[in-house]
């Protein structure tokens, strides 16, 4: 018996994609890395939902972003490849941008200016220009899936615990019940607030120091 | 008038773009160390938006919102969508011409804002500034005042963070919270204290 078949997660374990998106993912995904990338889109954590909608909107963005620039990585002048990266960059946000409108109204408008905002995400460009241009296309996308995957976690982390502390619901669905209002329990409305984000991020970034001193 | 001292007031504390819609905050994080240099970046900040807000209000007023073509014989044509591409090439335009005129006609300016220049460009506020002058339809006037508004918003933030850490230095902060974490809630607590302003009303 061939030993692909036999045994898939070890063949898979030696690709080097694997090697790329466990580094991406785990090695060199510190929360406090991830929040420069954040930063605008902390706006969008209030809720669930446009937690995740947007996470998913930074991932595509990123990983074609960098499928795109690698497969012209060749082509490019080297003294006006921001330029170019950028170029890619905002057509794909624009393509987000109009398909969210499209198929998301309601979302899109809640979102507001936050996905044309992606286009000045450190991440994506750093993406581009550190990994992309020295690495072939199929590579490149995985790598972006993965750096994607780590700043949607941050993201949908912190949306997790405002939805749930600031207005007791996940997705829009009642969590807390409604026997706790009626012996007391009140909404943490700070959480709803854009100071609720800043303290949870530190918070989060504590516990992360706490818990992987060694990392 | 009444209307623009509203704005103003908004922009800089209560709808602060930093700490109430987190625009900017790579800069703000890696430059708050030092008093000077974080004084130089928010003068850059407020010049920069000053400029570029009203610059691209033109933009869009004249060229890409619907209907916006009609005196060139197209009506019916909407570009709006273009606005997030031509936006950013004008900020970077505008960033390199001012960097080229300060350096031209008042190097001492130059000495102190000249480093921060080309950082602005790829500083979320000041894109922002330009997306939330559009999703508001602010006038002309309003723009003005929104990006100077917004400006000092920022500078007054990044300067009162850059004061915090400085006496931070001296206390006692746990170890896992030390950095990054303490920089984060010093910064969720300033804004607490920005919205404070909530209360005011013209």
């Amino acid at each position: 018996m061939n030993a692909t078949v036999t045994r898939p997660w070890a063949m898979i374990r030696k690709t080097k994609s694997y090697k790329e998106i466990l580094r991406a993912l785990w090695q060199a995904n510190p929360i406090s890395k991830q929040i420069l990338g954040i930063c605008s889109a902390l706006a969008v954590t209030v809720q669930l939902k446009t937690a995740i909608v947007m996470s998913v909107a930074l991932t595509l963005v990123v990983a074609f972003s960098n499928l795109a620039v690698s497969s012209i990585r060749h082509a490019i002048p080297r003294n006006i490849r921001i330029i170019v990266e950028v170029a890619v960059i905002a057509t794909l946000v624009i393509l987000a941008d109009e398909l969210l409108k499209a198929f998301m109204y309601d979302i899109s408008k809640q979102l507001s200016v936050f996905v044309g905002l992606i286009i000045t995400n450190c991440i994506v460009l750093g993406r581009a220009e550190g990994f992309a241009l020295s690495n072939p296309p199929f590579r490149s996308f995985m790598d972006g899936i993965a750096n994607g995957i780590g700043y949607s976690s941050v993201l949908i982390g912190v949306a997790f615990f405002r939805e749930l502390l600031g207005s007791g619901k996940l997705l829009g669905f009642q969590i807390i019940p409604d026997l706790f209002y009626d012996m007391g329990y009140v909404n943490n409305g700070l959480m709803v607030l854009a100071p609720g984000a800043f303290i949870i991020i530190g918070l989060f970034v504590w516990l992360e120091h706490t818990l992987l001193k060694g990392k | 008038m009444e209307n623009l001292i509203s704005i103003a007031l908004n922009s800089i504390f209560v709808g602060n773009i930093l700490l109430a819609y987190f625009l900017g905050m790579c800069s703000f994080l890696a430059i708050s160390k030092n008093m000077k240099t974080s004084a130089g970046l928010g003068l850059a900040v407020i010049f920069v938006l000053t400029i570029t807000a009203p610059a691209n209000w033109l933009i869009y007023n004249l060229l890409l919102a619907p209907g916006a073509l009609t005196w060139a014989g197209f009506p019916n044509v909407d570009l709006s969508f273009l606005k997030l591409v031509l936006f950013i090439a004008t900020i970077a335009a505008i960033v390199q011409g001012l960097e080229m005129v300060i350096d031209r006609f008042s190097p001492a300016l130059y000495a102190a804002l000249g480093v921060f220049l080309p950082l602005i460009t790829v500083n979320c506020a000041i894109l922002g500034g330009s997306l939330f002058m559009v999703e508001r339809s602010y006038t002309f006037s309003e723009t003005v005042v929104y990006g100077m508004g917004s400006g000092a918003g920022w500078a007054l933030a990044i300067i009162s963070m850059s004061a915090i850490q400085k006496k931070l230095r001296y206390a006692d902060v746990p170890r896992g919270l030390q950095g990054f974490a303490i920089n984060m809630i010093t910064t969720g607590l300033i804004a607490i204290g920005f919205m404070l302003f909530a209360g005011i009303s013209l």
